[in-house]
């Protein structure tokens, strides 16, 4: 048997917590060499695991079976196909820069780093699913960690509100979509929870149209679908930096990811029913996102309402069940996770010796920390969607998708509109370079306020290690799409396999 | 290595700055003569393959040369697909001349060296990947990625006074009203092109233009969407036209040039009115001629009113200005608008027969191509010296400045009046050439709007005398006098090559016509 790839990647984070939590509390240094160290393997695994995946081959690989209950058909099952694949390196890039800028922790790092450690263990779970129980229960395992990763170490004022509000919106979701995989597993009668043998159960289609909202909503909570997209700018701001790396980074994607996996690949009937409604809450995201995003005065916010808007895309790109479509969807996952653990990051630093996030009370930071400066414009274009940053190369297959979806689902009844989804969508491009040029120039370039003129200064070396990453994942995406869109691209396929099998 | 370079001279040319913008990074911060001097050096490597690549370009082969494709972005059918025709080698040697000497005019800049000439450089990164593309996407890539270095140079270097009234007493600088102004009317006018862009790439599943140019006009009898497909093309003519006539600018989507270029830097208006104006004129040759042949010739009525407009009412406005630079930025929308006419004239031929008018077209899209390039240089000798002017007395109004400064100043006044008398189309220099043969090609076609554009440049000798008078002529200013009004050497060699190039494109134009017209000819004839 070879080297258990996804297994070692699931679990190293949870074990180097639980080594840490063997650490007097007060060695504050050791635990957080201890801690880079395993989000340094994390990453170099997950690095590992992406370039020795076989796209000439595509499918599901690394697969690795254990049966887990047999009597109830519940095995630890796991592979990685092009869709999951950017998201388990993704999740590695944040681990790994959370933990940089996570340095200055003082309050507890031992627990904080801990929690961490197991939200993303929770979270490389979900993505290397390929069991349905086991796919719940890492889903779970990376919810409870957010509630108190943002209750103990999270901003003072909103902590409590936006812990519990956040835990409260995931845990109705994913209640939802438990009640709904429970349906497919008893529909389906094959005693097992194996999401490749359920894809093939053939469920009628009237049970698909029912069953698909409760799935689909269910995980699309976590994505911030519109209208449940209230608790992710709360939870946002709330959270401490590298815990807002993770939420937006990470975790949202968890939520499109599922519905995507579990939603639209198992019930590709419902999702053909449905979609052609779901694309105009995506629409909602996109340019009410924006909208939103551009009246906020907390930075932070700012951030928070663009993700909304930029996680409206995945939607969009996913609901247009077109294989251009959904590429772009999985690129924009990746490229939209690595850009809010940069913003995050940023704005965690200027925080950290500002105490404020009030966009117009900031000022003239370029001059003290340029590399942030940078590091933030160039997530700023990205968000834009800017030609040469990943964003344009995310976006423009989504789009394309909708176009697409509108010349080829003439049949549904909703189809000559897709079009106009996106000549509204793209208004949302000049929005967003509006506010992002706008704080940028606010909060970098404009006088120095005398109260920051002596306690900001440039930041470590450690937080521009991580912010030199991240950027440099952004700018390879940009410009080269070739590493990562055709593995996305031939697992898009697959999906349409599947999803042609319904419609015909 | 010959062949090497040979084979991968676009690359070379495209990619080269990329190299010295990682050079200039590695550099320390405060080393500013190291910083400029290395920028300088290393912008004159794309110049230098440039050479080479014109000196291999053989007009007489039809098509793209030096074409070159790798596989960049395959999910969406697109891919790195680079050549360049007679058309593009001419824009490709302007921006790789005016960037090392916008580097040059830069010397005097002191606050956030590296800064500076890294964003000059990634801009002209995307100035010529704009004229080598030859995939859609790619142009549309390079067309925007062009747009953030300027907006910073705008905005960190422009003039640093000046303010801005938003209304209700919100005052804002202007440098920051007028790059967020440029930044989003190109942007908007942007965003139209992509979603035209992503129509035409979906709809034929490739992005790449010799195809494109095969298939698409072809395209008739489908349907888009339920939607048909002349209706399509219709609004995707649009889409282009509107984008890059925000960027040329034409008449009336020009009000975001007399800001941008007001406020700019000195080195930032020098690209911005010698290459980044010729992006707009060159996306219409390139992509809106051949993509949209039909719809181009209903709409060139249009286009060449429009154009007569911008001709009389920018010569109009210029003569209206105070501001020496804003004076100057008009002009740009005075001659912008010849080569629009230009363009017109050869889109409304292409559906005429006759061999006396395409004759005519083919005479008026040589003299739009030669305009582009004409222009590039004149304008941009003439911001250069208003920024000489300025520098020195920090005012660019015409009326503080009150005039001698000729006395003050003998060789630059000299050159001034060169570069204004360019500018104005004197025979002899290399205006003259190009607006002639746009007038000879327009006038059988579109002879009313030929006739008001005519009565422009009757306003244009106006304005322009008026700047050369109030700047140089009547009694010396004794307020200049205890200053070096005078030129500096280093200023004398950031114009020279202008002049020289001027002279040598007015006397002898053939060096470039040549190349051009045996593209025009496949483009037109």
């Amino acid at each position: 048997m070879s080297f258990p790839l996804l297994s070692a990647i699931t679990f190293t984070p949870v074990t180097v917590g639980m080594l840490l939590l063997l650490f007097p509390a007060d060695r504050h240094t050791e635990i957080r060499i201890t801690a880079l160290a395993g989000a340094t393997l994390t990453l170099f695994l997950s690095i590992w695991a992406y370039f020795s995946y076989d796209i000439s081959l595509a499918g599901y690989q690394f697969v690795e079976r254990l049966n887990w209950v047999p009597a109830l058909g519940i095995s630890y099952y796991v592979g990685v196909d092009g869709l999951s694949l950017p998201m388990v390196l993704l999740t590695g890039i944040v681990v790994f820069t959370g933990v940089l800028i996570s340095w200055k922790i003082d309050d507890r790092p031992r627990e904080f780093f801990a929690f961490l450690f197991l939200l993303a263990t929770g979270v490389f779970g979900v993505f290397v699913a390929l069991d349905l129980f086991h796919l719940f229960f890492f889903y779970e395992i990376a919810v409870f960690p957010m509630y108190l990763l943002i209750a103990i170490w999270g901003w003072r004022v909103t902590r409590e509100y936006a812990a519990m509000k956040l835990t409260l919106y995931l845990f109705i979701g994913s209640v939802l979509a438990v009640v709904g995989a429970l349906a497919m597993y008893f529909a389906a009668g094959m005693n097992t929870f194996d999401m490749l043998a359920l894809q093939n159960a053939n469920f009628s289609a009237d049970f698909q149209r029912f069953w698909f909202p409760f799935i689909f909503f269910g995980f699309a909570v976590l994505a911030g679908i519109f209208p449940f997209h209230n608790w992710s700018p709360d939870g946002h701001v709330a959270a401490p930096t590298a815990v807002s790396m993770f939420h937006a980074g990470v975790l949202m994607k968890l939520g499109a990811f599922a519905a995507l996996r579990v939603g639209v690949m198992l019930l590709p009937a419902g999702a053909y029913y449905w979609m052609p409604w779901i694309v105009f809450l995506a629409l909602i995201n996109v340019v009410y996102g924006s909208f939103v995003a551009m009246m906020q005065r907390d930075l932070k916010y700012v951030i928070g309402f663009s993700s909304v808007s930029h996680m409206g895309l995945v939607t969009m790109g996913v609901a247009s069940l077109t294989p251009i479509g959904v590429t772009g969807a999985g690129l924009q996952m990746f490229s939209h996770g690595a850009m809010t653990a940069l913003f995050f990051a940023c704005v965690g630093m200027m925080y950290d010796q500002a105490h404020t996030r009030d966009i117009p009370s900031l000022g003239g930071f370029g001059a003290k920390m340029p590399m942030v400066a940078v590091a933030f414009i160039i997530g700023g274009l990205v968000s834009m969607g800017m030609p040469g940053f990943s964003g344009f190369i995310a976006e423009q297959p989504i789009f394309m998708g909708v176009w697409a979806a509108g010349q080829t689902t003439s049949q549904y009844y909703l189809g000559q509109q897709y079009s106009w989804i996106d000549l509204v969508a793209v208004l949302a491009i000049a929005i967003t370079a509006a506010y992002i040029l706008r704080a940028v120039h606010q909060v970098f370039f404009t006088k120095l306020p005398a109260e920051f003129e002596h306690h900001v200064g440039d930041v470590t070396m450690l937080d521009k290690v991580a912010l030199a990453v991240l950027v440099g994942v952004l700018l390879a995406l940009g410009w080269f799409p070739a590493w990562m869109a055709p593995l996305v691209a031939s697992s898009a396929e697959n999906v349409m396999t599947i999803l042609q099998g319904a419609a015909g | 290595m010959v062949t090497f370079i040979y084979q991968n001279i676009l690359s070379l040319i495209l990619f080269s700055p990329v190299v010295v913008i990682l050079i200039l990074l590695i550099l320390p911060n405060n080393m500013h003569s190291a910083i400029r001097w290395t920028a300088l050096l290393g912008s004159l490597v794309p110049l230098a393959f440039n050479v080479v690549m014109w000196s291999g370009y053989d007009p007489a082969v039809p098509g793209f040369q030096f074409e070159q494709r790798a596989e960049w972005f395959s999910a969406v059918h697109s891919s790195y697909h680079v050549g360049v025709d007679g058309i593009s080698v001419p824009m490709l040697l302007l921006t790789a001349l005016l960037v090392p000497l916008g580097i040059l005019a830069s010397f005097k800049i002191d606050e956030r060296v590296k800064a500076f000439m890294v964003l000059y450089l990634a801009l002209e990164v995307g100035m010529l990947g704009v004229f080598v593309s030859l995939d859609l996407l790619l142009f549309f890539l390079f067309y925007e990625v062009g747009l953030v270095p300027m907006y910073f140079l705008i905005s960190l270097w422009g003039s640093p006074s000046g303010e801005r009234d938003l209304g209700g007493g919100r005052k804002v600088p202007a440098r920051q009203y007028a790059s967020f102004k440029f930044f989003v009317y190109t942007l908007a006018g942007s965003l139209g092109l992509l979603m035209a862009i992503q129509v035409i790439g979906q709809t034929l599943g490739t992005f790449d233009l010799p195809e494109l140019i095969e298939l698409w006009p072809a395209l008739k009898q489908d349907v888009f969407d339920g939607v048909s497909m002349s209706a399509v093309k219709i609004a995707a003519f649009w889409t282009f036209t509107i984008a890059f006539a925000i960027k040329v600018p034409l008449w009336p989507f020009h009000t975001w040039l007399p800001d941008a270029h007001t406020e700019a830097p000195t080195a930032g208006s020098m690209i911005l009115a010698g290459v980044l104006l010729k992006l707009g004129a060159y996306g219409f040759l390139r992509l809106v001629l051949p993509l949209f042949p039909e719809e181009a010739a209903a709409a060139a009525p249009l286009l060449a009113t429009l154009a007569a407009l911008s001709i009389v009412l920018g010569a109009m406005a210029a003569y209206g200005q105070t501001d020496f630079k804003r004076l100057v930025a008009y002009s740009s929308v005075n001659h912008m608008g010849f080569v629009v006419l230009g363009i017109a004239v050869a889109a409304w031929a292409a559906q005429v027969s006759d061999p006396a008018i395409r004759l005519s077209a083919t005479i008026a899209a040589n003299g739009a191509v030669l305009q582009m390039f004409n222009h590039g240089l004149s304008a941009a000798a003439m911001f250069f010296l208003v920024g000489v002017v300025y520098e020195r007395a920090h005012t660019r109004d015409l009326d503080e400045l009150g005039g001698g400064i000729w006395q003050l100043a003998p060789v630059y006044g000299g050159i001034l009046i060169f570069s204004s008398m360019a500018s104005l189309g004197l025979p002899g220099l290399g205006g003259f050439v190009a607006e002639f043969a746009i007038v000879r090609g327009a006038w059988p076609l579109f002879t009313l709007a030929t006739g008001v554009s005519m009565l422009g440049l009757f306003f244009t000798g106006a304005y322009i005398l008026k700047g050369v008078q109030q700047v140089l002529h009547g009694p010396r200013n004794e307020k200049w006098s205890h200053y070096p009004m005078e030129i500096s050497l280093r200023e004398v060699l950031v114009v020279a090559p202008l002049m020289v190039l001027i002279v040598l494109a007015g006397i002898w134009p053939a060096w470039l016509l040549t190349m051009i017209n045996q593209t025009v000819l496949r483009l037109v004839g």
